[in-house]
């Protein structure tokens, strides 16, 4: 170690400039401030603004007849986003693992097509998902209609166009403007997350440790839940994960089919967009606090689930 | 347990992977399905194992007709060329796999288990996981698991294809002693011929989707049926000649002995191991000039290559220490090169 040596300064070629380096810093930390940190933050900051017994006030009934009523509206759309996850996601769960079989396991025609297919729902609108579901299936709809004319095409001998009429009044808030309609809406809108994650996770294992336990002598359901199963098991939870967040957060195609009757068939987002159209910022801040913590419960899932699984779900895969 | 396959038939798409391929594997024996990449010996092994089905013939286990038989229900033990371990079990519980799956009393489970990984000589790995284990420790325990239920046939596909020179070498001997031991029919896939030659009591050599020649390591070493079996199992080399009364006579005029005894006279290629050459620096023998190309000594035999004067062709040729040091050519030397020994077979030999 020499003083000459130490003089001799040169910038090494791998680094690039501390300028560089500290305005990029500076440029992110701004941004993440703005568009995330401050406005999550102010949530809290907003349902605690008028203390704790506000806070409370919104999930729980405290005597006043209107407050009883806005209480047990929340608590109905706490309960049917409750409803949703577990309806939904157990649903696109074995969609997205039949789906990923049959496209990893087997050879037919068609199956880029089906692939391009199952993202649909992330291409479209969920306004427009939600309009398509009322055309089908709502009062005025295909289905309705087909099912009209042939009521009429039957009773027309007997010179009755009633059975169609009554038809029509059954039909009408059975599905759209009602509970079906809303897990149907939802259940497209989030179809994609659990076969888009396993795709690729049963494409990387191939098939042959589920061909070896055919030869040691399991049966097919053996095999699944054994092997296949077991050997899927991050990649699974990690899209039921994801699939989940949206059931919970998805706005524009229930706000369609749910027929916006207060206190019926809302959900958790759609009940704060009712409290903020009725001034009552406390309210929809504190139902939001739910939402807010389920997202930060889901974004540590996927940090532990990308650990556990050794990088193989996740974003890091495609890095 | 004798496996018999008799007149298998397969496609891929307008690919023919096996063309009316019959063969039999004797009770208790060793047999090597060897053959070039694309000569269909692995679809035949699938076959036989159930995981794929052909489009026509049998397979026969003792006799007994198994070509419906669901794959789980054939008790075959398969190993794969990449190992196929249940990477989220111990080694314990891959090998206790099918016995687990048969319901098995648990004290059973536990001895069977015990006794397999005794015999790979694992005994003490049965708590880890396969990714703990090296290559050739994985490929042991896969064929612990594959025997765990007593099958009656084994059946590995390259078993040894994914392991370094030094480990598989060493497997296969082991292999050899294993099947000493245990005596199950056992037929496995290979594309390395010394390895066939090393390990089997029989050998089936498979081209194309069919069979060239079936017999011991020593029949179709020293009588190869045809010359696609010559030079599979080693290198030839080519001379050009004329056959007339049985007599070959090379282009160069010198007469060369014929191992074999092909029918008819007219233009013939003359095929030689390359032990089977001899070089001189003169050409008071006859043969062949030919220049000198390249020379390794690095081995048990003296490696030497040469280019024919007379068309270009080029030759390999190994001689033993002894020989090489009464004629010590070095690289850009001319000689002669004289085929002591020749095989001749019909036109279907092409280069």
């Amino acid at each position: 170690m020499s003083g000459s040596a130490e003089n001799f300064t040169r910038q090494d070629p791998r680094r690039d400039p501390w300028w560089l380096k500290w305005s990029l810093i500076g440029f992110v930390v701004a941004f993440m401030s703005v568009f995330i940190i401050i406005p999550v933050g102010n949530i809290f900051v907003q349902a605690f603004a008028n203390g704790w017994q506000r806070y409370l006030s919104t999930f729980f009934a405290s005597g006043e007849s209107t407050q009883i009523q806005e209480v047990q509206f929340n608590l109905n759309a706490i309960g049917m986003s409750l409803f949703l996850m577990a309806v939904v996601v157990p649903l696109n769960t074995i969609f997205g693992v039949a789906v990923a079989w049959l496209v990893t396991r087997f050879k037919f025609r068609g199956k880029a097509a089906l692939l391009t297919l199952i993202d649909m729902p992330f291409a479209v609108s969920p306004v427009v998902a939600g309009m398509l579901f009322v055309i089908l299936f709502g009062a005025q709809g295909y289905i309705a209609q087909a099912l009209a004319w042939a009521h009429e095409q039957t009773w027309a001998q007997a010179g009755s166009g009633q059975y169609a009429v009554w038809y029509l009044n059954w039909l009408n808030g059975q599905i759209i403007f009602n509970w079906p309609g809303v897990v149907l809406a939802t259940a497209f809108v989030t179809l994609p997350f659990v076969a888009r994650e396993l795709i690729p996770v049963l494409e990387s294992q191939g098939s042959q440790e589920e061909q070896a336990a055919i030869t040691l002598g399991a049966s097919g359901w053996q095999m699944f839940f054994r092997i296949t199963l077991i050997n899927m098991k991050w990649g699974l939870l990690y899209g039921m994960v994801l699939c989940n967040a949206r059931v919970l957060g998805e706005f524009g195609a229930v706000n369609v089919v749910s027929g916006n009757v207060r206190g019926q068939n809302t959900t958790i987002p759609l009940r704060i967009h009712q409290l903020w159209e009725d001034f009552s910022l406390t309210s929809a801040f504190a139902l939001s606090t739910i939402l807010v913590v389920v997202a930060l419960i889901t974004l540590v899932a996927k940090v532990i689930l990308e650990r556990v699984s050794d990088g193989t779900v996740g974003s890091r895969v495609r890095h | 347990m004798s496996i018999t396959v008799k007149n298998i038939s397969k496609l891929f798409g307008s690919f023919k992977a096996l063309d009316d391929v019959s063969v039999e594997a004797p009770g208790g024996q060793l047999v090597a399905l060897l053959g070039p990449s694309g000569s269909g010996k692995t679809t035949l092994l699938r076959i036989i194992a159930g995981l794929e089905y052909a489009d026509a013939g049998q397979v026969l286990f003792d006799g007994e007709d198994a070509t419906e038989r669901h794959a789980r229900q054939r008790n075959v033990g398969f190993v794969f060329q990449h190992y196929a371990l249940f990477r989220h079990m111990t080694i314990f519980e891959n090998v206790a796999f099918s016995l687990r799956v048969r319901k098995t009393p648990r004290d059973e489970v536990q001895h069977r288990v015990m006794e397999l990984l005794k015999l790979v000589q694992l005994e003490n790995t049965a708590q880890r996981y396969p990714s703990q284990l090296s290559g050739g420790q994985r490929q042991r325990i896969a064929l612990a698991r594959a025997l765990a239920s007593r099958p009656r046939v084994l059946l590995l596909d390259e078993p040894f294809g994914a392991l370094d020179a030094k480990v598989r070498k060493e497997l296969r001997r082991w292999l050899r002693k294993l099947h000493e031991e245990i005596h199950v029919t056992s037929l496995f896939v290979t594309h390395d011929q010394e390895e066939a030659l090393e390990v089997a009591d029989r050998i089936v050599i498979m081209n194309k989707g069919r069979i060239e020649q079936v017999g011991t390591p020593d029949e179709v070493y020293h009588s190869p049926a045809n010359s696609f079996v010559l030079s599979f199992l080693g290198h030839v080399n080519v001379f050009h000649g004329r056959l007339e009364g049985g007599v070959a006579t090379l282009a160069g005029g010198q007469q060369v002995a014929l191992s074999n005894q092909p029918g008819g006279d007219g233009q013939i290629t003359a095929l030689a191991r390359p032990h089977e050459i001899d070089i001189a620096t003169d050409d008071s023998h006859g043969g062949a000039a030919a220049k000198v190309t390249w020379v390794h000594r690095a081995g048990a035999l003296v490696k030497v290559e040469v280019e024919l004067e007379d068309g270009g062709a080029l030759l390999v040729i190994e001689l033993s220490p002894e020989r090489y040091a009464n004629t010590p050519v070095v690289a850009g030397q001319r000689i002669f090169a004289t085929p002591r020994a020749a095989r001749v077979y019909g036109a279907e030999y092409q280069i």
